[in-house]
Formats: structure tokens, sequence, C-alpha cells
């Protein structure tokens, strides 16, 4: 059976839909809308024509040979998801999910956000379309992350900082779910990744998989093959399996989740889910999950914003467990200088998500050695991190 | 008949309906939860609903979630749960039921949990987050240990879906009174009564409506046409503000909506 063909609710044992009473009318009503839409022609094409003329669709593939040098010389493709409108893999599912709400009949939507890209995905997507917008982000990001706060603000958006709990991405679901219990008459809510209560992990997939489905023929036509392996950084996992999908049933192509370690999966500072994990329920799906022995979910912590969340999509804890993609840890140091090596070898300054992989791939260049070839996913732009990096780099001159 | 549906049938036959309670465990402290508890049903309460503090509680407002994370942050262990269940049922006579998102029972372990619960003479469970669509290995726990489990029934709920809630819930069904979360509201959602009459149609013989009720004028309102009236928030906010002599006064003040003789 191809492995392509999983469509929820359930992935192996993961999956499912954990939520109260009250929102499974409004899951029944958005699967089956989404299963319309899927078979809709019409759907198809007017996503597909945003996807070209708003996006920016397809995204280039980019060689790096002398960010290569420093991998084992192996050949490192970069998926450009970076150069999309608003910058990151995220426009390619809001799109697709704002779409979807205006055919179920709702002018309300709301979103969460940890590094900000979806929250600013999104709030373009309800500027382009006329829909009203809330984004909740947890307190803490909303400071390290203040000017996708400010570029959501400007979009018309509204930003609800979240005050409770860890204060970050987990949090700011949690609140968007309360909006949504609230609200669904007439709110749709668009989830950011690949995780949540169906059909939300199915949907968000297949909308995101046009990342690899592009990406597998620009580097067989670049290289004559299929590439040896696919890396792509998890914090949820939608551009992870937005890249891994195409090449789902190849397998000759090994997949690579690499997730934040933080300040290492020794220590209790890190976000490696499936590293550390252990199966349990959160935000609606049961999945692998960091939890203490009561099934409390422990805080995560990594330097991007966008991988810090202690669950992970149920798909990928599937494709873990049946050993189809491997999941390591990257940590905060690591990353950081796949970061600053990138920027400073080829002249394309990366998101702190993506970097994650891109440090990856370094590993994985001298495991394979200078005959492989690598396909990264580069999910984003760094542009939004420049506070984060340069004061870890410490760029910018002493002020007194 | 379990002890709920009996406490409840009571009620029912005394010309009123029962007042079920909601309290966290471990809020402020442990000691402190197992006399609020006390405190409620020897101030009116029928049944006792005891929350679980949880890390991530979707459904519920602020001041429950603010009752939750204290009790969190104050070394709550999911243990402790049993201890007070235990202290509460050999100290009075209302029926104990514990309200718990479904990760902490999922990692304790479905059949230990409810063995555990069983043993300490807890009624049952309320699970705000499990459907009876997932709840497989929950239905087989409570049907060999006899446990009540409570799903919640919602005003967007279909017809066919109040009728699984109806058959497969035991001790009541949890009548969401609107589309929302827990906290006091200015008015019960007449979106509450709606329900109920169809709970009724499904086959429903106790519907219990819960979410905003924090008055005796609104206890009494949906007495008049449910089973059951559930009160958490205004109890936690007393509680909270004015301790265990507050929570008696407030409790005694809702109970005199359910025509309770003291």
């Amino acid at each position: 059976m191809s492995l392509r063909e999983a469509s929820g609710p359930y992935f192996g044992e993961f999956g499912g839909r954990f939520v109260p009473e009250s929102l499974i009318a409004t899951l029944d009503e958005l699967t089956e809308a989404y299963e319309e839409a899927k078979a809709d022609p019409a759907f198809s094409a007017e996503l597909d024509h945003l996807n070209r003329t708003y996006t920016g669709r397809p995204s280039i593939i980019t060689e790096v040979p002398r960010f290569a040098e420093h991998a084992g010389g192996a050949r490192i493709i970069l998926k450009r998801e970076d150069l999309n409108h608003t910058g990151s893999h995220k426009i390619n599912n809001v799109l697709g999910q704002a779409l979807l709400t205006k055919r179920v009949g709702k002018t309300r939507v709301i979103a969460e956000t940890g590094a900000g890209q979806h929250g600013v995905a999104t709030a373009t997507a309800a500027a382009l379309l006329g829909m009203d917008c809330v984004i909740y982000m947890g307190e803490v990001d909303t400071e390290r992350q203040a000017l996708n706060v400010a570029r959501m603000r400007l979009l018309g958006a509204e930003v609800v900082p979240v005050t409770t709990g860890s204060r970050t991405l987990k949090d700011a679901i949690n609140e968007a779910m309360r909006d949504w219990v609230t609200n669904v008459a007439t709110t749709n809510y668009i989830f950011g990744t690949v995780a949540g209560p169906h059909p939300f992990p199915a949907m968000v997939r297949d909308f995101q998989k046009i990342i690899g489905d592009e990406a597998r023929a620009q580097v067989l036509e670049l290289t004559g093959a299929l590439p040896d392996a696919v890396a792509a950084c998890v914090g949820g996992g939608s551009n992870a399996i937005g890249i891994f999908d195409a090449f789902l049933d190849d397998p000759d192509v090994a997949l690579y989740g690499f997730e934040a370690a933080g300040d290492g999966v020794e220590t209790p500072r890190h976000a490696a889910t499936i590293t550390k994990g252990r199966p349990g329920v959160l935000h609606g799906a049961r999945s692998f999950l960091l939890q203490d022995e009561d099934g409390q979910t422990v805080e995560s912590h990594s330097i991007s914003a966008g991988l810090d969340y202690p669950g992970v999509g149920p798909e990928h804890s599937w494709l873990a467990s049946i050993g189809r993609a491997s999941y390591l840890p990257v940590t905060d140091a690591e990353a950081m200088d796949a970061l600053r090596l990138l920027s400073r070898t080829e002249g394309i300054i990366p998101a702190i998500e993506s970097a994650h992989a891109l440090a990856g791939a370094i590993r994985l260049g001298k495991q394979l050695g200078p005959d492989a070839v690598i396909l990264v996913s580069l999910s984003g732009r760094g542009d939004k991190d420049m506070e984060t990096a340069a004061e870890y780099f410490r760029l910018l001159d002493e002020r007194e | 008949m379990s002890k709920v549906e009996t406490t409840i049938a009571a009620r029912r036959d005394a010309g009123s309906g029962a007042l079920i309670g909601y309290l966290p465990v471990g809020f402020p402290d442990l000691a402190t939860s197992i006399e609020a508890a006390v405190t409620i049903a020897e101030n009116g309460f029928d049944v006792i609903e005891l929350g679980l503090p949880y890390s991530d509680p979707v459904m519920d407002g602020p001041v429950i979630q603010e009752a939750t994370q204290t009790a969190l942050a104050a070394g709550f262990r999911l243990r402790d749960a049993f201890t007070a269940v235990r202290e509460i049922t050999s100290r009075v006579d209302a029926p104990v039921l514990l309200m718990t998102y479904w990760n902490p029972v999922l990692q304790y372990g479905v059949e230990r949990f409810a063995a555990e619960l069983a043993e300490a003479q807890g009624a049952g469970l309320i699970t705000p987050d499990l459907i009876p669509d997932e709840a497989s290995n929950w239905l087989a726990a409570s049907e060999a240990t006899g446990l009540d489990r409570v799903f919640l029934a919602a005003p967007s709920s279909s017809d066919e879906r109040l009728r699984t809630i109806t058959e497969l819930s035991r001790g009541f069904v949890y009548t969401v009174s609107t589309m929302g979360i827990t906290g006091a509201r200015a008015e019960v959602d007449s979106a509450a009564r709606t329900l109920v009459a169809r709970l009724r149609e499904a086959g429903a013989t106790n519907a219990c409506v819960g979410l905003g009720i924090s008055t005796a004028d609104q206890v009494a309102e949906v007495l008049s046409y449910a089973d059951g009236a559930i009160v958490g928030s205004a109890l936690v906010r007393a509680l909270s503000d004015g301790g265990l002599d507050a929570l008696a006064s407030t409790a005694r003040d809702l109970a005199s909506g359910a025509s309770v003789q003291h």
C-alpha cells in the first residue's frame, strides 16, 4: 500500500479527535467541506492561481556548493520556500484553508503562531480575502518576534498576547481553541501545522505537499536521479511532511526530520518531541509528546520560536514508529552555526527553524560522503530572526 | 442505578433536581481542597465534581485555569486525586466524580486509573475532551469497574450523536449550556433548554446543565427543565477570594435555588 494514501483520522495508532464535543460538528463540517473542495476542479484551479500569481510558486531549488564543502562534499540542494510571499512555507497551507473558509461561508479566521510566520501568513490571507483575523501568540514569542507582531497588525489583524501557561505556542493553541469553541458559528480556525484533531493533520499536509511534489521533479531534472536523503526541520512538522510526502513511496530516499534539541537532549531544555517524548494526547491528537509522569505537558525550549512546541504531528509519529523517517536532534548552537555558515558561504540567510535542517544536512553529508545528494527544505527566511541572531553573534556595536 | 443516578432521581422525586459542584483538587492545597468539597456537600450540594488539574485545559475559562495552574505549581500529583476522593467519600454521602482531561488518565493507564478510582469509592469520570468515538478503552474499564462515565453533549451535536452520547453515558449527560468554555455568565443560554429537550428525545433520563451557572436564580431556572445544575467558577471564585467560610455561604445561597432544606 502507498504510504501517501494515509488520510486520517488515524495514522497507525496516532491521530484522532480528542476535543470537546462542542467542536465535533464543526470538525465534521470542515472535513466534509474539504473532501468536496479536494474533488472540485474549481477549488484546485483557484488555489493554483493564487500559488502562481500571489505566492510565487513554483519555488526554485538552489544548489549550494560552497556550503556543501563543509558537509563532506555531498551535493546539497535547497528547496527555497523562503522565497514565497510572506517568507515561508506557511502561506501554502493558509491560502488553502482561507479559500476553504470562504467556501463554508465563515467571515472570521483565527490562528495560533509561534515564530509569527503562520500568523503573518494568516493575516496576509485575511487581508487578501477580506476576512476578520485574530492571531493568538504566546507573550514570550511576541517579545522575541516583535517585528512579526508589527507586521500582523499592519496587515489588519488583531494580535492577542497569551499570558497563560508557558506563554508560548502551546498556550496560543489552547487560547485559539477556546475562541473557536465559543465563536465556531462565524469563525474558522486556520491551524498552522500537521498536528491537531482530524482533519487538520491530513488537510495541512495536502496543502503543503506541493513542496515535495515540485522538489522531486526539480531534483530529478537537475541531477537525473532522486536524492539520497531529504532533510527538514520538525516542530509541528508541516514543512517536513510537505517535502517528505512526495518521497514516501521511494524506499531508497532516506527521510530525516531534525528536531530542536535546545541546550541538548541530555538537558531538560529542548523541544525534541520524538527523540525524548512518549505517546500521549495534546491539542486533539494522539502523538509523541513531551510530558511528565502524570501526563502534564512539559515546557519545551528552543532558540527557534517556530520549533518550540512539545508536540508533533501524528503522521510524523507514525512515520517514526514504522521506521520510514528518522528524527534526530539538533541543538541551538548547531543550528546557529549552520545559519551563519549558509549566510557566509551562499548569501542566503535562513530562518533559525530551517537552520536546524541545514545543520542536520551537514551531519548527513559527512556520513553519506561526496556522492550523496541531499535535498533540504529551506522552509523560511531569516529576516524575522535578526534580533535573535544579532544578540547571539553579537553583531551590533555595543551601545552605552 | 449508580449512586449518582440514585442521588439525582431522589432530588427529582422531591420535586427539584440535583445541585452539582465543581472544585479543583489541590487548590489552594490538597487539604483545603478536601475541606472545600466537604463544605459544599454539607451546604446543599448533592454531587461533587472534583477537577483534576491539567497543564492544557482547553475547556476552561480564566477562573478555573488560574486555580488549576496554582494547584500544579504547588506540586499537585495525580495520586493526590485518589487521596482526596477517598477522604471526601468517607466524610460525606455525596458521590464524587472526577472531571479530567484525557491525557493524565491515558498516562496513568486507563485500567489502573479506573481500578484505583473505584477502590477510593469514586463514582466515575467526566471527560471534557474525550468523545465516545475515542473512548473504547474507557468504555471497557468503566464496564469492568461499574464507574459512571459522563460524556458531554453540546448545542451543536447532531441528533445521532446525542443518541450515542446518551446511550454510552452513565450517571448523567453533561449538557453544555452554550458554545463556549467554563465561567460565570449573566444569563444561562436558552440553548440549554433546547438541548435538554433534544436529549430527552434521544432517551436521556439524567440531563444536567453546566457552563455559566453562578446564581441561585439560574440554578432554579435550570432545574425547572433539567435534572441537575452544575456550578463551577462561582464556587472556585468564592474559595479563592474568601476561603472556606465564603465558600460555605456561596454554596448555601446557590442551594436555595435548588430548594434544599437545611
